[in-house]
């Protein structure tokens, strides 16, 4: 919270008169979900400052459900106390929104977040080295991989239980990111939750190297796109004096009526609106793994620890499609034809690039990588559908589409051989016969990707369908459904291969997870399963959450 | 009073129910109860029939909504009954023929360990051929249509044991699959077309819809009709069917459900008075089936399909009638209850010629039976005199009328159509005469041995194996049997005559199916006596062949059109070379364009996918300048697109 407190008052400041300070006006308890994750995230480092090494990861564990179980607490409060409808207003002097929207996608992230933490906790599926258990993270990811230090290392039984406060300070930034109600704010948040991401990739306490890759190109990559942003952010300055949104789409509408003298040479240039506006969509789109900015996702997922790679798959699509969406229709519902035609062609490519380059993968972290892709392409024909539909159905789709996908990585946790997980597809032959429960419960997540009926996937689909349809978009459900059917290839194929082929006689073993990854699955499958039968209520939640304030 | 219509359907229903789901325990009662809840309906028609006929003529529709069925938006079924003028001629023509024919199975079936099903499909049979006439919409009368579809196949096919029966049941099933598409299709048009399909509202609004649509929903119905009612082409089903125990023979393939394409016609009046052109087809068919099924009558050495060949050709009468719009109507229902009882009457008399017999068929091997069975020889008499239309009994006054109709056609089709039915009488007068003659004059040559035939197998093979031959002994039936015989004798002897007492069933049945004088180039009095010419010709010519010549025990080869009578002019090869073999053909061809086309397709575009994917993936190089350029790149597109949208 302080990040986003003090370069708001910073600006404030900037504005005012000087000699008078105003003091900011913050309201604790609407920002209370994100206050308590931060600060949470600060009490862990001190945590791993001085509490001994035994205990940590216990304390760390403890901390993390209780700090976001409490701010989910905090966001049911206030979506009870009507701050979703009615009393839905501007915090923090305007730089953050507490309406519905934001609070039915922070609940969303809390939630996953809460089960991410579980597989993050999940100890029991490595085997045991020198008597000690061990997680999925190195020991000393300092050390050089193979080296004389990581085998020190690993024989002190380090843990890296940093990785609960770099998990909760991520998970803060998520918060902020699509409430954030101007650009300075939307960056911050971005670069809040995108650093401990970067950490977190590089994490692996397996294939080291492939990790440690995945983070550079994350953050070289990321970094890049930062930049875009950044430049977008600039350019929207100069054309409308202001980074609020609201501020931002007054001038859309209106023109601008009082012009800075400072900016008297670009302020109402369309110009600089429109290739501002084009620039921040590039920073949000390559956050959600859009064509063509996608290139990253698929190396990060296959590298990225796999819980990490649920919760980045889950939890980052969701703050990042919010922000999105907040974009569209707070800042830009003025130039909706000139981004509309824009956005449908990159939804287009964004389905039918993921969907097309899926057939030909042979590794489940990729597979499911590009997959992820192509359901970023359906989410988007939804977001762009500039009707009320369009933001429930968005809301919807992720909320089911993140239990659906962190699932399905915690069960790709546990299918193991020697080298630690077997993610490739060959090892997965056969894998019905041996552990019938384990490969029917995949199978019921691929079915949802799929959208087969009776999953969360369908109902999603439909209502993306549905919306993008009734808002002029015909033509590009006929791409969706297209590409659907390229995508059911290849889940079906991963089906078949599960159940339909001989088990390979040196293949890998299913490990039998704690508690907590079994909550994880059993908690994915649940909601699959609740979210695909019966979806009307929580459509109405997230119909009735689908107001943005202004 | 319109609350007992349900009771109508709702008492055999409840047999049905009973005898089929009520299990051994009911099997020394089952007959008794199916002929009780028979009669009991028949009981509830005559005092709804007494209710009618002390209204004046306007108000004597009565009305029944039971519940909602399918409401769907705009679309609504209900089930609903509607019982007027029409539907009370059915309902007791139903309930009486069905429950004498209840009761004359009692002693028919005596013998059979499945009688209580039996009884049971009977009762199943009455409630849905009721259901079907007392409907106040297509959709319920379809379910009708469909449950006597059913009974019909379960009776036909109810000697299962006999692989011909179990034939032939399958054979009447599938050829009326064809007919109940027809019905289907025309619902629903009647739904794009009027939005609903109650009898009031579809009949009612037929004025304000374009003849095109009503000719599309009257050729649907009358494809309905053709195979329900065993007309051409649908018609081969009815022969065969004659497998079925002679009791199913009388009631649903002689009187009551092959009539039920009649029923949809004459129901339908308004919507094919408003489509020329359907009536027309209506009108031919009929002629052509009126022909075909007498010719076809001729040639048949069991008795039971020259009966079946006789139905064909008398509904081919009505259903020429009912073609001929408000002049034909109340004929076409007329000469229906009267054929429902003489046809039924013969039958039952089959029947007890059968029982007497050694459920013998053939009537080569009959002759001379008058002395041994002296009611079923008067009853089956008079209802020979009956149909054949001998002056004062009941098809005189029908099929004269119909005959007079047609020649009321004008122009050159009166002619064609007035000739037809005449021609139509003089072979029926031909045929029937010949079944007299062979069955109940002449020597009696059951009592000689059967000469082996490739053509007909022996209905005693275990007899001729043995190389011993037990002559039967003909015996008069038993009262259970002759009585019903009986009571539709003295129906077919007088039905047309009370008909005809001031035209009063045309009068009934006016405020239905509305009824005008046709405008006959002939008079009435010339076509009567016509009408006696011819039929003294038809009997005369099967006197001369069959009554001074002994008959043949063997079959003689005969002429060609004998030959082909015989095969039933050809009907089943004719399907067998256009309808298997073609469809085979389709087959044939449609499994290779699948496996070319569209397997091809598919397969192809799998293939396409693959590759383009493979191609694709090689922008995946791992290296992160690469994946940078390209971003840069997408960067630059999405920046001059949004420019370009905006065309600055």
């Amino acid at each position: 919270m302080s990040a986003v407190a003090s370069v708001h008052s910073l600006w404030t400041v900037a504005a005012g008169v000087p000699g008078r300070i105003p003091a900011p006006k913050i309201e604790y308890a609407q920002l209370a979900p994100t206050l308590i994750v931060l600060g949470a995230a600060v009490v862990g480092i001190l945590i791993e400052a001085f509490l001994p090494r035994r205990s940590r990861y216990y304390s760390q564990l403890l901390l993390s459900v209780v700090a976001l179980a409490a701010a989910f607490a905090a966001v049911i409060g206030l979506a009870a106390g009507g701050f979703g409808s009615s009393k839905a207003h501007l915090a923090a002097m305007g730089a953050i929104a507490v309406d519905g929207p934001a609070l039915f996608l922070q609940g969303t992230i809390l939630l996953v977040s809460l089960i991410a933490v579980f597989t993050f906790a999940e100890r029991r599926l490595d085997p045991a080295a020198h008597g000690r258990p061990g997680d999925a993270f190195a020991p000393q990811p300092a050390a050089i991989p193979g080296g004389e230090a990581e085998r020190a290392a690993e024989k002190a039984g380090f843990a890296t239980t940093e990785v609960f406060p770099v998990l909760l300070f991520a998970v803060g930034g998520m918060l902020v990111f699509p409430a954030a109600n101007d650009l300075l704010t939307l960056f911050v948040a971005l670069e809040v939750f995108s650093l401990p991401l970067y950490v977190l990739c590089a994490l692996a306490r397996r294939q080291r190297l492939l990790s440690q890759e995945s983070a550079v190109k994350y953050f070289l990559l990321g970094a890049f796109s930062s930049a875009f942003l950044l430049f977008g952010v600039a350019l929207l300055y100069g054309y409308a004096g202001t980074v609020t949104y609201a501020g931002i789409a007054e001038v859309i509408s209106d023109g601008a009526r009082q012009v800075d003298p400072a900016l008297a040479g670009t302020m109402g240039n369309d110009a600089l609106l429109l290739i501002g506006g084009a620039l921040v969509l590039m920073g949000l789109l390559f956050k959600v793994g859009a064509v063509p900015f996608h290139m990253w996702t698929p190396d990060v997922y296959q590298g990225a620890p796999t819980p990490v790679t649920g919760f980045m798959a889950a939890a980052t699509k969701v703050a990042a499609f919010g922000a999105l969406l907040r974009l569209l229709y707070v800042v830009l519902p003025g130039m909706r034809w000139d981004w509309r035609p824009v956005m449908w062609g990159v939804a287009i490519l964004t389905m039918l690039g993921g969907a097309v380059l899926a057939i030909t993968q042979t590794d489940i972290k990729r597979l499911l990588a590009y997959s992820s892709i192509a359901h970023a392409g359906f989410i988007l024909a939804g977001a762009i559908a500039a009707s009320a539909d369009g933001i429930s159905s968005v809301l919807f789709y992720l909320a089911a589409y993140s239990f659906v996908t962190l699932g399905a990585f915690a069960v790709v946790t546990l299918v193991r051989d020697a080298g630690g997980e077997a993610t490739h597809l060959s090892k997965w032959a056969g894998l019905g016969r041996r552990s019938p429960l384990l490969a029917a419960v995949f199978a019921v997540f691929l079915l949802a990707f799929a959208g087969i009926p009776l999953t969360s996937g369908f109902a999603g689909k439909f209502a993306v369908f549905k919306a993008a349809a009734e808002s002029g978009g015909g033509w590009l459900v006929v791409v969706g459904v297209i590409s659907s059917a390229i995508a059911a290839f290849f889940y079906i194929r991963v089906i078949v291969l599960m159940f339909f082929s001989e088990p390979k006689a040196d293949g890998p073993t299913v490990a039998v997870p704690s508690v907590l990854t079994s909550t994880a699955i059993a908690v994915g499958v649940a909601a699959t399963l609740v979210l695909g039968v019966a979806p009307q209520y929580f459509l109405d939640l997230a119909g009735h959450a689908g107001i943005f304030i202004r | 009073m319109e609350n007992l219509i349900a009771l109508l359907v709702a008492a055999p229903l409840v047999g049905a129910a009973l005898l089929l789901c009520g299990g051994t325990r009911l099997d020394r009662a089952g007959h008794w109860i199916g002929s009780l809840l028979a009669v009991a309906s028949f009981a509830v028609g005559v005092v709804l029939f007494a209710g009618m006929l002390g209204r004046d003529a306007g108000h004597r529709a009565l009305h029944q909504h039971l519940f909602s069925w399918i409401p769907v938006g705009g679309f609504r079924a209900d089930v609903a009954f509607q019982l007027d003028q029409l539907s009370m001629t059915f309902v007791l023509l139903i309930t009486g023929v069905g429950s004498l024919i209840h009761i004359y199975s009692i002693g028919y079936m005596e013998h059979d360990a499945r009688r209580r099903r039996f009884f049971g499909y009977l009762n199943l049979f009455l409630a849905a051929m009721l259901l079907l006439v007392l409907a106040d919409n297509y959709v319920l009368l379809y379910v009708g249509w469909e449950g006597v579809g059913l009974a019909s196949y379960l009776l036909i096919g109810f000697w299962q044991h006999k692989p011909s029966a179990a034939t032939a049941a399958k054979k009447a099933f599938l050829v009326n699959r064809v007919g109940d598409m027809g019905l289907s299709i025309a619902i629903m048009l009647m739904f794009t077309t009027f939005g609903t399909f109650a009898f009031g509202p579809v009949l009612a609004a037929t004025g304000q819809t374009s003849e095109g649509k009503l000719t599309a929903i009257g050729l649907m119905l009358l494809l309905a009709a053709c195979g329900k009612s065993a007309q051409v082409p649908l018609q081969s089903w009815l022969g065969d069917a004659m497998e079925g125990p002679t009791p199913v023979s009388a009631l649903i393939h002689a009187a009551t459900m092959v009539t039920a394409g009649v029923y949809l016609i004459t129901r339908s009046g308004a919507l094919f008075n408003a489509a020329p052109d359907a009536q027309t087809a209506v009108v031919a068919v009929g002629a052509v089936t009126l022909l075909f099924g007498a010719i076809v009558g001729c040639a048949k050495d069991d008795i039971k399909k020259a009966l079946a060949g006789s139905t064909m050709s008398q509904i081919g009468y009505m259903v020429l009638a009912a073609g001929l719009g408000p002049v034909g109507y109340a004929f076409a229902i007329m000469h229906l209850v009267t054929h429902g009882f003489f046809k039924a009457g013969l039958f039952l008399g089959a029947g007890s010629v059968m029982h007497g017999m050694n459920d013998e068929v053939d009537m080569r091997r009959y002759g001379g039976l008058r002395k041994y069975m002296p009611v079923t020889f008067v009853t089956f008499g008079l209802g020979y005199l009956a149909i054949i239309g001998f002056p004062g009994l009941s098809g005189f006054f029908s099929k004269d009328k119909i005959i007079e109709a047609a020649f009321a056609r004008g122009g050159t089709e009166g002619w064609i159509l007035g000739g037809t039915a005449l021609l139509g009488a003089a072979i029926t007068a031909f045929y029937m005469t010949r079944v007299m003659l062979m069955t109940f004059f002449g020597e009696e040559r059951w009592r000689n041995a059967p000469t082996p035939s490739p053509d007909r197998p022996s209905a005693e093979p275990a007899a001729e194996t043995r190389g011993e031959y037990a002559p039967p002994h003909p015996h008069e039936s038993p009262k259970v049997m002759t009585v019903p015989m009986i009571v539709l004798a003295v129906g077919s002897v007088f039905a047309g005559g009370l008909f005809s007492i001031g035209d009063a069933f045309v009068g009934w049945l006016e405020p239905v199916t509305s009824f005008s004088h046709g405008h006959s180039p002939v008079s009435a009095g010339v076509v009567t006596a016509a009408t006696m010419v011819v039929l003294v010709i038809g009997v005369g010519l099967a006197w001369l062949m069959y009554g001074r010549r002994p008959v043949p025990a063997t079959a003689p080869r005969g002429s060609l059109l004998t030959r082909a009578a015989r095969r039933d002019l050809l009907q089943d090869d004719f399907n067998h070379v256009v309808l298997v073999r073609g469809g085979e053909h389709l087959t044939r061809t449609l499994v290779y364009l699948d496996h070319s086309l569209v397997d091809g397709a598919v397969n192809g575009t799998a293939a396409a996918m693959g590759g383009l994917s493979g191609r694709l993936r090689r922008l995946q190089t791992g290296f992160v300048r690469s994946y940078a350029v390209q971003m840069l790149g997408g960067a630059a597109v999405l920046v001059a697109a949004t420019l370009l949208m905006r065309g600055v």
